[in-house]
């Protein structure tokens, strides 16, 4: 027997035991559990699952013992995702730092900075955020103007991020920050982590059209920052970023399990809003026909997934091809939401009345929540600009 | 569903890319189309062709078969698209010796099958009757008469139809126009009795004919398959037909991609190339998006024929409806994105955009995929 077959049986075998039956029941958005210095459990069972996955250092299970990871090979996780999978386990932990933060910390910090911040991601202990965007500063990211100034001894930070995901719940935030105000854009960027409760950081929650405030913006005035929560080279902060954005597409497979599904299938849906006429065809014709054309894309959205699978597979991967999933993705999945509120008619237009089921209140709330996936994570046009030159070789 | 081709695919594929290039690009379409040739496709080309293994790339191995699978052929098919090569390999081995191999007797199979393979002789299938693609519509009668079986109507739109051999109808034996049972296929000689045969010249410069049955007389031995029950097996011959034409249309599509990329690299307006207006370049990746996701629906279409899936038929329909679209789509930007010299005949843009059209009508049209795809997933 393989090592890895061993590991299958073994990890196979502890989940059996360890993971509560509650826990493995379909997720639902308030049963998430999200770590952080006020973090709540949404239930005992939460609690006990979250507890052993940390105990196992599975709750980051591919990075380092030393940092209280579970310190498996990339093949290994793999193992658990799927053993995880299979037994539908949920997720131990919903945590920026151990999607995004912490692998970056792990190529571009330093031992120091690796012992200080990674143990407590791990447990759960501290919650992370990224503080990017602002409000003059969006798809031009590196015009951004948040300020820190070198004082000798620590940074005086000055400025405001906005879209900081979820920062009024979060502990600490990573940023980037204007470190040179004469360098070109990108050279006089730095990577900074700063404590949120320190004095000047303030957070403001952004009421969204989905009725939800994940997004934040957050506010620095005077804030202090010691010198050694730089990480990478001063001005050096974009390779530091970029190294992040390398997980940002895991981060966005995620966000897709955030969002929660409806009940029954679209075309369950539309017999029943639409209703069937004697051959069983929808009563609507049109509608009829933009659900096919839907369904049809929407499968061939996953057959492609598929196919970039099968070229790497092959040792036939085609570069190129990986540059439209963002946009096809989200674009289909706002289609999709347009769709379904056509096919509900007026019982798709609330989302609080409590005549309407929860199930018609949340497709309201998910169409609405959704119109951010063409913007959040490269707009949709920036993915075509990136389709346009890397692709198709079209000039600037 | 395995979407990607192996070595010797590849190798086929890339044989006949330089093959089509060197005796067969564009420039021998338009010839065919300038000389009003009348086959419409050219014999000795044909032979070539058949003599390098195409009309055996999918043919059952006893029949001499080559078993590169349909991923290879719709590879084929799609290395044609792009140089707009007419060929009977649609009308003759996809569509007719399907009906064949899927229906046909041993004696048939073996009587034709070969035969076909190898170019020496050429089917077609008959089935459309009116304006559209409908073939549970069929109408064109057998019936028993006290002289024997007696065929009675019209086909249109049929392939290559006033060159084949031989023709595979698709006849009403019994039921009501609409009705799935009581189709039957049958055989029929070119110069059988009672058959009158018209050229039809359309926009691509390809052939199709109007068939006209009266009285014609059928022998028993040339039904295939059992009568009235022939609707599986016609659905199966179109589904690989329009899984093939998909490709073919696919490589059309992709061609004119190219020339139209390569155009805005190299024209120049207000001082600069064109392909850096961020409008254009939009319309571009918008494009690129529609043809991957495209050649998904075909790739994964040849394989669910290559392993026999159970959703052959959903997959067809997806290929061609999405095909169609886009190849619609990419025809008409290829037009405008090209400026004045897009209308021009002297370009090759609206050699694509006319074949386009025919084979957006051909063996369906969008509506008629997606009303065929919900009817089979009931709604």
């Amino acid at each position: 027997m393989t090592r890895l077959t061993e590991f299958r049986q073994a990890s196979r075998a502890w989940l059996q035991a360890n993971c509560p039956e509650s826990q493995r029941l379909p997720i639902v958005k308030r049963e998430q559990i999200w770590g952080g210095r006020r973090r709540i459990f949404p239930s005992a069972d939460a609690q006990v699952w979250f507890e052993r996955m940390r105990d196992k250092g599975w709750t980051a299970p591919e990075w380092p013992t030393a940092y209280g990871g579970g310190g498996l090979s990339a093949a290994e996780a793999g193992i658990l995702t799927q053993e995880m999978t299979a037994l539908g386990c949920r997720p131990p932990l919903y945590e920026i730092g151990v999607w995004m933060f912490g692998p970056a910390l792990l190529e571009y910090g330093t031992e120091t900075q690796r012992q200080e911040h990674l143990p407590p991601i791990v447990r759960g202990e501290i919650r992370w955020c990224q503080g990017y965007s602002e409000p003059s500063a969006g798809s031009d990211l590196v015009s951004l103007k948040t300020r820190a100034e070198d004082k000798g001894d620590h940074f005086l930070v000055n400025g405001t991020k906005i879209w900081t995901t979820q920062a009024d719940k979060a502990d600490w935030i990573f940023c980037l920050v204007r470190t040179d105000p004469y360098a070109p854009k990108q050279a006089g960027i730095s990577f900074l982590l700063i404590d949120m409760a320190t004095a000047g950081v303030s957070t403001t929650p952004i009421p969204l059209i989905s009725g939800e405030s994940e997004f934040c913006q957050t506010f620095f005035d005077d804030v202090r920052v010691p010198k050694g929560n730089l990480v990478g080279e001063l001005h050096g902060g974009w390779n530091v970023a970029k190294a992040l954005l390398r997980h940002e597409r895991k981060l966005m497979s995620i966000m897709g399990t955030m969002v929660e599904k409806e009940e029954g299938n679209i075309i369950d849906l539309a017999r029943q809003y639409v209703g069937l006429d004697a051959e069983e065809k929808l009563r609507n014709p049109l509608l009829r026909h933009q659900l096919a054309q839907h369904l049809m894309r929407a499968q061939c959205d996953s057959l492609t997934t598929e196919r970039i699978q099968q070229q790497y597979k092959h040792g036939q991967p085609d570069n190129n091809l990986p540059l439209i999933m963002k946009y096809l993705s989200t674009t289909e999945q706002q289609s999709k939401d347009e769709l379904m509120l056509a096919i509900m008619g007026n019982r798709g237009l609330s989302w609080d009345d409590a005549t309407y089921t929860e199930n018609e209140r949340k497709l309201v709330r998910n169409w609405a929540y959704n119109k951010a996936h063409t913007i959040a994570g490269g707009t949709s046009e920036i993915q075509l600009n990136i389709i346009a030159k890397r692709a198709l070789g079209l000039p600037s | 569903m395995n979407m990607v081709l192996n070595e010797e695919q590849v190798l086929l594929r890339d044989t006949m890319k330089a093959f089509l290039q060197e005796h067969a690009d564009v420039s021998a379409m338009r010839t065919l189309r300038d000389t009003k040739d009348p086959i419409g496709y050219s014999l000795p080309l044909w032979q070539q062709l058949t003599e390098l293994g195409v009309g055996a790339i999918v043919m059952p191995e006893a029949y001499g078969g080559l078993g590169f699978g349909f991923l290879g052929l719709g590879a084929v098919m799609q290395e044609m698209g792009r140089t707009l090569t007419a060929t009977p390999l649609l009308s003759s081995v996809i569509l007719g010796a399907s009906a064949i191999e899927l229906a046909g007797s041993a004696r048939q199979r073996q009587a034709l099958l070969p035969a076909i393979a190898a170019g020496k002789l050429t089917l077609t299938l008959a089935v459309d009757e009116a304006s559209h693609h409908a073939p549970l519509a069929t109408r064109l009668a057998l019936r028993e008469t006290p002289n024997g079986l007696r065929l009675n109507g019209t086909k249109v739109f049929v392939l290559d139809g006033h060159v084949a051999d031989k023709f595979v109808v698709v006849a009403r034996s019994a039921g009501d126009a609409g009705d799935s049972h009581g189709l039957t296929l049958v055989l029929v000689e070119a110069t059988s009795p009672g058959v009158t045969i018209s050229r039809t010249t359309m926009i691509d410069g390809r052939n199709s004919a109007e068939l006209h049955f009266e009285n014609t007389p059928v022998n028993i031995d040339d039904l295939v398959g059992a009568q009235h029950s022939a609707w599986p097996i016609i659905e199966k011959v179109i589904d690989r037909g329009t899984i093939c034409l998909a490709a073919e249309m696919l490589g059309g599509a992709h061609e004119l991609f190219a020339r139209t990329l390569a155009y805005l690299k190299e024209r120049e307006q207000f001082d600069v190339k064109i392909g850096s207006f961020q409008a254009l370049q939009h319309r571009c990746a918008l494009l690129y998006c529609q043809l991957e996701q495209c050649q998904t629906a075909v790739q994964s279409a040849l394989g669910s024929l290559d392993s026999e899936a159970s959703d052959i038929a959903l997959q067809a329909s997806i290929a061609k409806a999405l095909v169609n679209d886009c190849y619609q789509l990419v025809s008409n930007e290829a037009i405008q994105l090209h400026g004045g010299m897009g209308i021009t005949d002297e370009l090759d843009i609206g050699l694509f955009l006319k074949r386009a059209r025919v084979c957006l009508q051909l063996l369906g049209d969008t509506s008629y995929h997606l009303d065929r795809y919900a009817t089979r997933l009931n709604f």
